[in-house]
C-alpha cells in the first residue's frame, strides 16, 4: 500500500512537473526576484545593487510620486472601467437580436479585441493630433494648440478614451456570451407579466449576467492598473505627471525612478499588492450581489 | 364570419383561422377553436404538432401569420401580452433564480406598480393557497421541483388573470408528484373559476384534467371533444393511436371485414378465444398486477390485448384466436384515415 502511494507521488510529480517548471520560471522566480530587488537601490540595468532596508517599501509607498501615481491610476480606472462596462453592455444588448446582418455588427463591435495596444494608441494619436486628427478638429483643436493629449485636465480623459475603445471588444464578447446563457423563458415570463424593456433589463438581464459582469470588472480594473502602452505612446506620463500611472512609474522614462531598477521593483511589488487587495475587495464586495446559476 | 359578442369579463378565447409560419415552415395551419369561459381546455399532441405555438399565440408571445385571436369581446392580435389579462406557466417554471419566492410571486404586481403592502398581502395569500407560506424567503434553488412548480403557479394566480396558459408544467416532475399536482391543478381550476389552457403530450393529464381536449397533429386540429368522446370515438387513426395506452390496434383493409376501410379495436375490447376471426402468435406477456398485456403478431401487424388479472393468460409462443365484438370496432377510411362510422 505504502509502495503504491509513493509510486503515485512519483507519477503526480512527473505530470505536474512541466507546469510547475513553467510557473516557477516565469511567475514565481520573477516575483521573488522583484521582491528581493525591491529592498535594494540599483542602477538602471540592475547590474549593481546595494541592499538598503525592507523599509524601502514603506518609504516608496509614502512618497509623493507613488501617492500621485496611485491617485492618477485610481482616476484612470474610475473613468475607464464604468464607461467601458456600460458601453460593452449596451453594445452587447443591442447586438443580442436575431435579425438579419447582426453578425456584421458583432464582428465590428468585437474587432478591437484583435487590435494591439500599440496599433490602437497610434490610431488614437492621429485622431487626437491637433494638426491632422479628425477628432481634435471636431473638438475644436487647431495646429497651434497642444492638443488634448498634452492639455492639463484633459489628457487623462483622452488616454482613457483610447483605452476604453481598445477594451470594448473584450467587454462586448464577454457580455454577449453572458447574455446568450440567459434562459429565454425568463424574458418571456417577465414580458407576459407586464415588464417593459427596462424592467426586463434590470430584473432579468443584469442579475443573470452578474457573474460575467464581476469577471469583466475585475479584468478591466486589473487592465487599468496595468496600462502602460497607451500612456507611453500617447502622453509619456505627461502633462506634468497627470497621466503617470503606477505602471508608468515603474517602467516609464524620465522619472525619479527611471535610473533605479531597485525602486522600479519596489513600485512593481507595491502595485501587485494594490491589485491583490482590489481584486479581493471586488470579489468580497460584489459577490453578494452576484448570482451563480440556478 | 360573425363573431359572438362576449361580456367583457367573460374570458372566452376564440381562435379564428389561425396560421403560423416560421421562415416559411408552417407550424400551425388554419386552426379554429372556441374555448369557453372557465373551461379547462387541453391542447394535446406529440412534440412538434404546434400546440405550444398555439398557446404562445394566445399569450401574445407569438404573432399569428394569419387569423384572429379573441379574448372576451376583444380581438387581441395587436394587444401586448400584459394587456391580455393572461398568465403563463412555463415548463421550466421560469422563476427568477436571484429573487426570493416572495419577490418572484410579487413580480407581476411590482411591474404593475401595485403598492408594496398590497402586493405583499396578495403574494402571501397566493402562496398560502398553494402551501408555500413558509418558503417565502427562500430562493428557488433551495426548493424541490414540486415547490418550484407551485411558486410558478402562485406567480400566475397572484394577479388574478382571466386566462391561464400552461405549457407542460408537470413534465419536469416525477411520476408520483405529477399525480398529486394534477389533482391540485384540478382543484385550483375549480377554486379560481378562470379559463385554463393547458398544453401537454401526456394523455393521462389530458384525460384526467380537461373538460375538453383539442388533439393536434402536424399543425392541424385533429379532434375536439370531451376526454370520453375522444377516447370512445376517435376522429382519425392518429387520435385513436395517440389517445389510449396501449394504443388502439389497427387492422388493414379486408383483414377483418370486407370493404376498403381500416378497423381499429382497443386492447381491452379484444377477446382471446379458442377460435376467432383473427389468429395471433403471442410474443410477450406482461403482468401489471391489475391487468395483463398480451402482445403478439396478427399477420404482419403487432397487436396488444388487455386481459383482466387473475385470468389464465396465454404463454409466449401460443397461437390464440382473437375476436372483436361489433361494439368495439372503429372504422376509418383507408386513404384519409378519418373515422367513417357514426
Amino acid at each position: 500500500m505504502k509502495k503504491r502511494r509513493w509510486r503515485d507521488f512519483g507519477l503526480a510529480g512527473l505530470m505536474l512537473g512541466p507546469s510547475a517548471a513553467v510557473l516557477s520560471l516565469f511567475v514565481i522566480y520573477p516575483l521573488v526576484k522583484a521582491v528581493w530587488y525591491g529592498h535594494q537601490r540599483c542602477d538602471a540595468s540592475l547590474s549593481k545593487c546595494r541592499t538598503t532596508s525592507w523599509h524601502q517599501y514603506i518609504d516608496a509607498f509614502r512618497s509623493n510620486e507613488f501617492q500621485d501615481s496611485l491617485i492618477v491610476t485610481l482616476k484612470y480606472a474610475l473613468i475607464t472601467v464604468p464607461i467601458g462596462l456600460v458601453l460593452g453592455i449596451a453594445l452587447a444588448v443591442l447586438a443580442d437580436k436575431h435579425i438579419k446582418g447582426i453578425g456584421i455588427f458583432r464582428t465590428i463591435f468585437s474587432s478591437t479585441v484583435a487590435t494591439s495596444v500599440a496599433v490602437a494608441s497610434v490610431m488614437w494619436f492621429f485622431l487626437l493630433n491637433p494638426s491632422v486628427g479628425i477628432l481634435a478638429d471636431w473638438l475644436g483643436g487647431s495646429a497651434k494648440t497642444p492638443g488634448l493629449l498634452q492639455k492639463q485636465g484633459l489628457a487623462l480623459w483622452a488616454v482613457s478614451a483610447s483605452s476604453i475603445w481598445a477594451n470594448l471588444g473584450f467587454t462586448f464578447i464577454v457580455v454577449t456570451a453572458g447574455l446568450q446563457s440567459v434562459p429565454k423563458d425568463l424574458y418571456e415570463s417577465a414580458y407576459v407579466d407586464g415588464a417593459n424593456g427596462w424592467s426586463r433589463f434590470t430584473n432579468v438581464t443584469l442579475p443573470m449576467i452578474s457573474p460575467t459582469l464581476l469577471f469583466a470588472s475585475v479584468v478591466l480594473v486589473t487592465r487599468a492598473f496595468q496600462s502602460f502602452g497607451e500612456i507611453d505612446l500617447l502622453t509619456a506620463g505627461g502633462p506634468k505627471g497627470e497621466t503617470t500611472t503606477l505602471t508608468y512609474l515603474a517602467y516609464g522614462q524620465g522619472l525619479a525612478t527611471s535610473n533605479d531598477g531597485g525602486l522600479r521593483a519596489t513600485v512593481s511589488v507595491l502595485l501587485f499588492f494594490v491589485l491583490l487587495i482590489l481584486a479581493l475587495v471586488q470579489f468580497r464586495g460584489l459577490e453578494k450581489r452576484v448570482h451563480y446559476g440556478n | 364570419m360573425t363573431l359572438m359578442a362576449y361580456s367583457p369579463f367573460v374570458a372566452q378565447v376564440r381562435l379564428v383561422n389561425i396560421t403560423k409560419q416560421f421562415d416559411g415552415v408552417t407550424a400551425v395551419e388554419d386552426i379554429n377553436l372556441d374555448i369557453a369561459d372557465r373551461e379547462f381546455m387541453i391542447l394535446l399532441g406529440p412534440s412538434g404538432c404546434g400546440k405550444s405555438t398555439l398557446l404562445r399565440i394566445i399569450a401574445g408571445l407569438e404573432d399569428p401569420t394569419e387569423g384572429e385571436v379573441w379574448i372576451g369581446d376583444k380581438m387581441v392580435n395587436d394587444v401586448l401580452p400584459k394587456q391580455r389579462d393572461v398568465a403563463m406557466v412555463f415548463q421550466s417554471y421560469a422563476l427568477y433564480p436571484h429573487k426570493t419566492v416572495q419577490a418572484n410571486i410579487e413580480f407581476p404586481l411590482k411591474v404593475r406598480k401595485v403598492a408594496k403592502t398590497e402586493r405583499g398581502v396578495a403574494a402571501l395569500a397566493a402562496a398560502d393557497s398553494l402551501g408555500l407560506g413558509e418558503y417565502m424567503q427562500r430562493k428557488p434553488a433551495a426548493l424541490s421541483g414540486g415547490q418550484r412548480q407551485r411558486v410558478a403557479l402562485a406567480r400566475a394566480i397572484v394577479r388574478k388573470p382571466a386566462v391561464f396558459c400552461m405549457d407542460e408544467p408537470l413534465s419536469n416532475l416525477d411520476a408520483k408528484l405529477r399525480g398529486e399536482t394534477r389533482a391540485e391543478l384540478i382543484a385550483l381550476h375549480q377554486r379560481l373559476e378562470s379559463t385554463f389552457i393547458y398544453v401537454t403530450h401526456d394523455q393521462v393529464e389530458a384525460m384526467t384534467m380537461g373538460t375538453r381536449i383539442a388533439v393536434m397533429s402536424r399543425g392541424h386540429l385533429e379532434q375536439l371533444g370531451s376526454p370520453q368522446e375522444v377516447y370512445d370515438k376517435p376522429a382519425s387513426v392518429f387520435v385513436a393511436q395517440f389517445v389510449g395506452m396501449p394504443p388502439m390496434n389497427i387492422l388493414p383493409a379486408g383483414s377483418l371485414e370486407s370493404g376498403n376501410h381500416l378497423v381499429g379495436v382497443r386492447p381491452e375490447q379484444l377477446e382471446i378465444a379458442a377460435s376467432g376471426p383473427l389468429s395471433m402468435k403471442v410474443t410477450l406477456v406482461e403482468q401489471l398486477g391489475h391487468e395483463v398485456l398480451v402482445t403478439g403478431d396478427v399477420g404482419a401487424k403487432r397487436f396488444v390485448v388487455r386481459v383482466a388479472a387473475h385470468t389464465i393468460a396465454p404463454r409466449i409462443g401460443d397461437v390464440v384466436g382473437l375476436d372483436a365484438p361489433e361494439a368495439g370496432r372503429h372504422r376509418f377510411d383507408a386513404t384519409t384515415e378519418q373515422r367513417i362510422d357514426a
